[in-house]
């Protein structure tokens, strides 16, 4: 058994010799194949008395078993190592930007009338739309501004050679909304308006809210709660706000909104030029006027407006200090708000 | 409106400051503007009187005064100013003083004499823009007092917002009603003379336009010096005010005008050719204003006449003709009521705004006349001397203004406001503001004053309680909850949804404006009418989009200056249609691609990095109207298009309506306009966008079946086609039908290509064998043989 024994050293170092495990299956092959060099002892068994066959068999399966579990182990290594080397040939560099189209993103001013009309939706409003191109009697005469009046100087209209008109403010949706749909109705109204007007601070065309709401106890205290509400939810902070008596020939009573300043608090700062607030909507009670030329019964409903400037609420919502850079369209500006 | 706050002060206790007053006026609807001192920073001026002025004896321009301060020996001061006379009251900075912008006053030596101050000019003291010599100070001005003292300057300038409704308060005194309201003061003038007339002479005045000018006063002042210097403390007001001073009777006019809300006109006698007639302006005629311009008349302007002509616009502006002057000695003042119907929007026809004009088309009180012309002739006289006429005063009481009393109810006020005031607290308000207030079972009668041209209705008076007692004063409450479920119809597809479908492709919405270069648009679109602005506030900006490209393309152009290789742009807005003289809006998507197909990265294929054309773009739309609809028919229509290449144009038709265009930039556009790379432009009707409810359809059980096909076919044979016979031919087992390659080159004749189609048969109730399918297939072959000359390739 000398034989045998030198055979399985010779066996065992040549597993552990195996770099591959091709070469592995050779080896196994050459030894433990059908007519593999261990697997030959078996036949010699045949040579031997049959007293000593026994225990001759069991030393060659033994041997082989020695041999087999060299093997498997060898093999377990080699795959081993051949995961890793594939796996460090397989690494990249995760730093390389990923494949594929880029992000685009809606204008900052619809993100904001999107949100706002979210809003107001939410408070139980509906959105209603109205052209651009208005007549004299939606954007002005049915909202109480008479022939020549101050008022209407103020809004440096756009004029048509037929006497149409390119809307000042949404209001004129108000006459719409309210004739097409009668009392009692909620709706916010937002648009394109335009103004023949154009500095640092103007555009000719800028956008507005229009808010709406008439029923039977509709009342300015309601105004005041719903406005400020929508404020405080627009902007995600507990800001205090303000009517000032002012002047709208659509409504009476009539106010300015102003609320505390977004930037300092009311602390007083450039952008509320010191005072601790900010102008930003005006409102009132429906005039009985207009309700009549909507024809809406005045006695029995009442009713409150107010309108917003959506390009002013952005500007202070995403700190934007120059509101002509919503009209150039640089994408460097576009791509600053190109979130969902 | 500038307002002094010393002014307020002569017509009613304030008990609040400057500042203090602002507010509470703005909280009133006075919107405070701007609160501006009436003098800047200067310390240690003096109200001097100089004794003596001296030639100097180095210097031919200078004078060596000899000044007293009212205490110790009068302060030798050299002053280069002609004015500086024996006897002149001046305003003198002694050594120390610190005058505006910070100059400090030192002892100087000038020319060899000493100076120990400066007398000093209006203008080194910033109450003027500029001054002709050392400030005049009246003979009483007492000597030693600080001028700042002397002429309250330490005074503010409540700079206000007057809103057009609110005419009443374009005045000292409409202010002042106002703040004593406020405070629940009284409002107390100073004392008036009443009218004394020391001769006989008048001026016949005739209405014609009794309804436009039912009251004009007039008064013939005679004897006066119209070069008398204006005291300065009426100029000072003036200054204070905004207001030049010119001459005493302008002066004056300005100032009851300023004080009173009446403005007035004086007329030179002299020039004034028999009796004055208001009337309406016959057409053709015309008129040189004051400041020399001519304006031509309509027959709704309202003038003032003589016998010979117009002297002024009513209300509006004198004439140059009857213009008083240093030389007049007799003056007619006119004092009227002109209703604003009849000055409203006139003056502006001349580009001109005026302070009369301004008043009178917001309303003058109808019954302030005599009290502001006895309040001209007092001052006037008090400056220039003169002697009164009687009282002219031409009036049409049927044509008088009326305020016709409103009711209003407790009821309407509470529901209105959304809270409730206690009686008393109503009824007061209204008092304080000068209406009558009598009790009515459901609330109050009430008249308005005459200066109030706004309450004509019970909301008007609601607004003047809630005003003056203060809007912070009503609590916010929520309206009681309506609850009702509103529609949300499901066609309808959220505009966020739709933009973001193409915002996730790259695309970035842009905001153009809706007129546009009236060239460019004609360069694009040749043969469509636009509607064109009759006031365009540019040249460039002048007709109405007939389409959202303009913008877009300028937008591209725009950035592509901005180094930006790759853009893509949409846009959701109204263009604008003429369609047989009516002009549509039509809701829109716009969009634009250029540059190249993908973003520049890493590791992509060669030809992803080429520049979009065509089909990328038509990728996008259909992803969008997959988005929008699982089965409507999308189909692209060759059709030309005036600014389109014309082989790379086509109209888009969703279920064979058409909704809209695609195409690549005309070449010669592409040049024209300097563009790098063709932009791919596209627009869709947004109304074309409805979303088509998901219906399900059975999901076939049974394998399905792939066979290939690459078909040789002319150029010319649009897919589309192809498409279409095939479908016709392999009837409902084809499920899908894929294009995979497009093949022209060699082994292809020239003129034709290989179009490699993916046929996917499926039944839904067995499974289809090889030679069920080899049937369908040798069908379609047949059929594209003879229906397109096809030839199979192998």
């Amino acid at each position: 058994m000398q034989e045998l024994s030198s055979l399985v050293e010779r066996a065992l170092a040549e597993v552990a010799a195996c770099a591959g495990l091709a070469a592995l299956d050779e080896a196994r092959v050459r030894w433990l194949g059908k007519k593999g060099a261990l697997t030959e002892q078996l036949k010699s068994l045949g040579g031997l008395p049959a007293a000593e066959r026994p225990a001759a068999g069991q030393q060659i399966n033994d041997a082989k078993a020695r041999v087999q579990a060299a093997i498997e182990a060898r093999r377990e290594v080699l795959t081993r190592e051949e995961i890793e080397r594939t796996l460090a040939a397989g690494k990249i560099d995760v730093s390389l930007p990923g494949r594929g189209e880029g992000r685009g993103g809606l204008h900052p001013v619809t993100k904001a009338r999107l949100r706002i009309e979210a809003l107001f939706q939410h408070a139980g409003f509906e959105v209603a739309t109205g052209p651009e191109i208005e007549d004299d009697f939606h954007n002005f005469e049915a909202l109480n501004f008479p022939p020549n009046h101050p008022a209407r100087a103020m809004h440096d209209t756009f004029y048509f050679p037929d006497g149409k008109l390119l809307r000042t403010h949404t209001s004129p949706v108000q006459i719409r909304a309210m004739l097409e749909r009668g009392a009692p109705l909620a709706v916010v109204a937002p648009g394109r308006v335009y103004r023949c007007d154009s500095d640092m601070t103007h555009s000719p065309m800028f956008h507005q809210i229009e808010g709406l709401k008439v029923g039977e106890a509709v009342s300015f205290a309601n105004l005041k709660a719903m406005l400020h509400g929508f404020l405080q939810a627009f902007f995600e902070q507990d800001l205090a706000m303000r009517l000032r008596p002012s002047y709208f020939p659509f409504t009476e009573p009539s106010a300015e909104v102003d609320m505390s300043c977004v930037f300092c608090g009311g602390k007083g700062c450039r952008t509320c030029k010191h005072t601790g607030w900010l102008e930003i909507a005006g409102c009132g009670m429906v005039h009985p006027n207009v309700l009549m030329a909507s024809g809406i019964d005045a006695e029995r409903y009442s009713g409150y407006a107010f309108g917003m400037g959506i390009d002013r609420l952005t500007m202070l919502r995403y700190g934007v200090n120059d509101l002509r850079l919503f009209f150039e369209n640089d994408l460097r500006f576009l791509e600053q708000f190109r979130t969902l | 409106m500038k307002v002094p706050y010393s002014w307020l002060t002569d017509w009613t206790a304030v008990p609040w400051d400057a500042a203090a007053l602002g507010e509470r006026l703005t909280m009133a609807g006075l919107e405070l503007e701007a609160l501006e001192p009436a003098a800047p920073e200067f310390s240690g001026v003096l109200v001097g009187e100089i004794l003596s002025a001296e030639k100097h004896p180095q210097a031919d321009k200078l004078r060596v005064c000899r000044v007293a301060t009212g205490q110790g020996e009068p302060l030798q001061i050299v002053c280069g100013a002609a004015n500086a006379r024996a006897g002149l009251k001046s305003a003198l900075a002694v050594v120390g003083a610190v005058l505006p912008g910070g100059l400090k006053i030192k002892a100087a030596k000038l020319r060899g004499s000493e100076s120990a101050g400066m007398l000093c000019s209006a203008k080194e003291l910033g109450l003027a823009d500029s001054s002709d010599g050392i400030v005049e100070l009246p003979a009483e001005a007492p000597v030693g007092a600080a001028l700042r003292d002397y002429l309250r300057l330490d005074d503010a300038i409540l700079d206000l917002n007057v809103t057009p409704n609110r005419g009443d308060a374009l005045s000292i005194i409409g202010v002042a009603r106002e703040v004593a309201a406020l405070a629940g003061g009284k409002l107390s003038g100073p004392a008036l003379r009443p009218l004394t007339a020391t001769h006989s002479g008048t001026v016949a005045v005739h209405l014609d336009a009794p309804a436009a000018c039912p009251r004009f006063a007039g008064c013939l002042v005679r004897g006066i010096d119209n070069t008398a210097p204006t005291p300065i403390w009426l100029r000072e007001r003036l200054r204070r005010a905004g207001v030049r001073s010119i001459s005493p009777v302008v002066d004056v006019t300005n100032y009851v005008m300023l004080e009173l809300g009446q403005p007035m006109h004086a007329y030179d006698l002299a020039k004034l050719d028999g009796a004055i007639r208001v009337r309406f302006a016959q057409s053709g005629e015309a008129v040189t204003l004051l400041d020399g311009r001519i304006a031509q008349l309509k027959p709704d302007v309202l003038l003032i006449t003589d016998s010979s002509g117009p002297v002024g616009i009513a209300g509006i502006m004198g004439g140059a003709r009857t213009a008083v002057s240093a030389e007049t000695t007799e003056v007619f003042l006119e004092v009227a009521y002109f209703a604003p119907e009849a000055i409203i929007g006139r003056a502006l026809r001349w580009g001109l705004t005026t302070d009369a004009g301004q008043r009178f088309e917001r309303g003058v009180d109808p019954s302030g006349q005599e009290r502001a012309l006895a309040r001209a002739i007092e001052l006037i006289q008090s400056i220039a001397g003169g002697a009164a006429g009687p009282l002219t005063l031409a009036e049409s009481e049927s044509h008088r203004p009326v305020r016709p009393p409103v009711t209003l109810r407790r009821a309407q006020l509470a529901r209105l406001l959304g809270t409730e005031f206690d009686d008393a607290r109503v009824r007061g308000t209204l008092e304080a503001l000068g209406m009558r207030v009598a009790a009515l079972p459901e609330g109050w009668r009430v008249e308005p004053p005459s200066h109030r041209f706004d309450i004509t209705l019970e909301a008007d008076l609601i607004e003047e309680v809630a005003r003056i007692i203060g809007y912070g004063a009503i609590g916010e409450r929520d309206a009681l909850a309506g609850e009702r479920v509103r529609a949300l119809p499901e066609s309808v597809p959220s505009e966020h949804r739709v933009l973001e479908v193409l915002a996730a492709r790259g695309y970035q919405e842009a905001v153009t404006y809706a007129f546009v270069d009236p060239q460019l648009q004609q360069q694009l679109f040749a043969d469509v009418p636009a509607l064109a602005l009759a006031n365009p506030i540019a040249s460039d900006l002048s007709v109405m989009r007939v389409s959202l490209w303009p913008g877009l393309l300028l937008a591209a152009l725009e950035n592509q200056r901005r180094q930006r290789e790759r853009i893509r742009l949409i846009e959701h807005g109204a263009r604008f249609e003429q369609r047989e003289s009516v002009t549509c809006e039509i809701d829109t998507l716009g969009g634009l691609a250029c540059g190249p197909r993908m973003p520049e990265q890493w590791g992509l294929p060669r030809a992803m990095r080429d520049a979009v054309d065509f089909f990328d773009v038509k990728g996008d739309l259909e992803a969008l109207l997959a988005a929008l609809s699982v089965h409507a028919e999308l189909r692209f229509e060759p059709q030309e298009h005036s600014c389109l290449h014309p082989g790379r144009a086509a109209r888009v038709l969703r279920s064979g309506k058409p909704i809209g265009w695609i195409g690549e930039l005309h070449p010669s556009l592409v040049r024209g306009l300097d563009f790098v790379h063709t932009p791919v432009l596209f627009e869709l009707d947004w109304g074309g966008l409805a979303l088509d409810r998901p219906a399900y359809r059975e999901i076939s059980r049974q394998p399905q079946v792939r066979r290939d096909l690459a078909v040789v076919v002319d150029e010319s044979v649009p897919l589309s086609r192809l498409a279409e016979r095939v479908a016709l031919v392999a009837s409902s087992l084809l499920r899908d039908l894929r294009v995979f390659d497009i093949y022209r080159g060699p082994g292809i004749e020239e003129g034709r290509k290989s179009v490699a189609l993916g046929l996917i048969f499926q039944d839904f109730s067995r499974t289809l064998t090889d030679d069920d399918v080899a049937r369908l297939v040798a069908a379609v072959v047949a059929d594209l043989r003879v229906t397109f000359n096809a030839t199979i390739r192998e």
